[in-house]
């Protein structure tokens, strides 16, 4: 039933997608981390404006696909006069739409922090921003790190929306390779486990991560 | 930006027709994978001999793919063994399949969340282990899973956009031929597209709250 000389005749190909999908997810991944903490510290910051300003990023974009968010870098700017690479924009979209999510779960990790830390930093005289980047934050990243994990596994999963703007990622190359074969069947089963390539070894990694750590409390 | 040429009435209409397909399409997927994701969430809960595994090994590897891929495979790679389905049927397979496989995960933590002490009383006291999972268990175990349920829910209705690659006339289907017709429109057809799909998941979000408060 499985075909296997699509695998021995296009594994360059599948190589190339699964390099490209591992280089988009990883950029996301960083950018929307950065992102994220910066949405979480304004969710909770006393600062009231900054604080509405996280809570709607996160409450609409949670909210919307994925696919709109892409779309909106991909058909939104154009017209506005600004071209980006479909990897580009299928990036951009995958880092703006994941941030919402690590926000929620750094948030939820900022909170987990007892509040005497905080007080007692500021009163031995840390600013607010000193104390969050000094004596929080490295706190609160032991609980984020599972959760940051997941949304990795989901980023990989998710950057296969590459291939509806024509991004040149792994799902991309594996319609390359069924347009050019018609074999569909077998491409696709094959595509699936070079996902599962990637996805199963965190998706493992993330259970240990939790037991361990829940030994550690 | 062409708001005006936009929000004509045409535009919008298709684009509420295409809001509609994708609301039937989420509906038909939540029903059918809540109810194959408590079966499978039970069984692995229950360990089950040979049932348990089965499905274990089917989540782990339907949650580890993306559900594009697993759209694509169930219109286009399904009919090479046989299996012949029309774009709204296979959109709503594929969901199910993939939307399950996160419900059961769902369904098992929640069921595992009751304390063993629950069970062991209740079995000590002479309920079968049927009994116990069907009054002991399963009613303090659901209203645990309400939030992660819904917020599951709210992801099948957003991941319905994904049916666009099998041409599903859905809402983000719809959006993308009127703004086909004038890439100037684009813009806002997409902030349209936005509101409906805010719209639709803030509501569930909503229902989630009056749910939680119900059961406490």
């Amino acid at each position: 039933m499985l075909d296997f000389s699509i695998l021995t005749d296009h594994f360059g190909t599948y190589l190339t997608g699964l390099g490209q999908t591992v280089y988009a997810s990883v950029l996301a991944l960083a950018g929307s981390f950065l992102l994220g903490t910066l949405l979480a510290v304004f969710r909770i910051t006393p600062a009231k404006p900054l604080r509405w300003i996280g809570t709607a990023y996160v409450e609409f974009v949670r909210n919307i696909p994925l696919l709109l968010v892409v779309f909106l870098f991909f058909l939104g700017l154009p017209p506005l006069g600004v071209v980006l690479s479909p990897f580009a924009c299928g990036t951009l979209g995958l880092t703006v739409y994941t941030a919402a999510f690590i926000a929620e779960a750094v948030r939820a990790g900022i909170l987990s922090v007892p509040k005497g830390q905080m007080e007692a930093a500021r009163s031995s005289g840390l600013s607010y921003g000193m104390s969050m980047r000094l004596i929080v934050l490295p706190q609160a990243v032991k609980i984020v790190i599972p959760p940051l994990n997941n949304q990795f596994i989901n980023l990989i999963k998710n950057s296969s929306i590459l291939s509806v703007i024509s991004g040149f990622d792994l799902m991309f190359y594996a319609d390359r390779i069924a347009s050019e074969t018609f074999v569909i069947f077998s491409t696709y089963i094959f595509a699936g486990l070079f996902y599962l390539l990637l996805t199963v070894p965190l998706s493992f990694a993330t259970g240990w991560l939790e037991r361990r750590l829940a030994r550690n409390d | 930006m062409d708001f005006k040429d936009a929000y004509v009435w045409v535009n919008v209409e298709f684009i509420l027709r295409g809001f509609l397909m994708t609301l039937e399409v989420a509906a038909a997927a939540i029903a059918l994978s809540f109810l194959i994701g408590c079966i499978a969430g039970t069984a692995r809960y229950m360990r089950i001999p040979a049932v348990s595994p089965v499905a274990a090994f089917l989540v782990e590897t339907v949650r580890n793919l993306p559900l594009l891929l697993i759209i694509f495979f169930t219109k286009f790679a399904l009919p090479e063994i046989g299996i012949k389905l029309g774009v709204a049927e296979a959109a709503i397979a594929a969901l199910t399949v993939f939307e399950a496989a996160m419900i059961s995960e769902i369904v098992r933590s929640g069921l595992n969340s009751i304390p063993k002490g629950q069970i062991e009383a209740s079995r000590s006291s002479g309920l079968t282990s049927f009994q116990t999972l069907w009054h002991i268990v399963l009613p303090q175990g659901l209203r645990r899973m309400v939030p992660p349920l819904v917020s599951q829910f709210i992801s099948l209705l957003k991941d319905t956009s994904l049916a666009v690659i099998i041409s599903l006339p859905e809402l983000m289907h719809n959006a993308n031929i009127v703004i086909g017709h004038n890439y100037r429109t684009a813009v806002p057809i997409l902030v349209l597209a936005a509101i409906l799909y805010f719209a639709a998941n803030f509501t569930l979000s909503l229902v989630s709250r009056r749910l939680e408060t119900r059961m406490a």
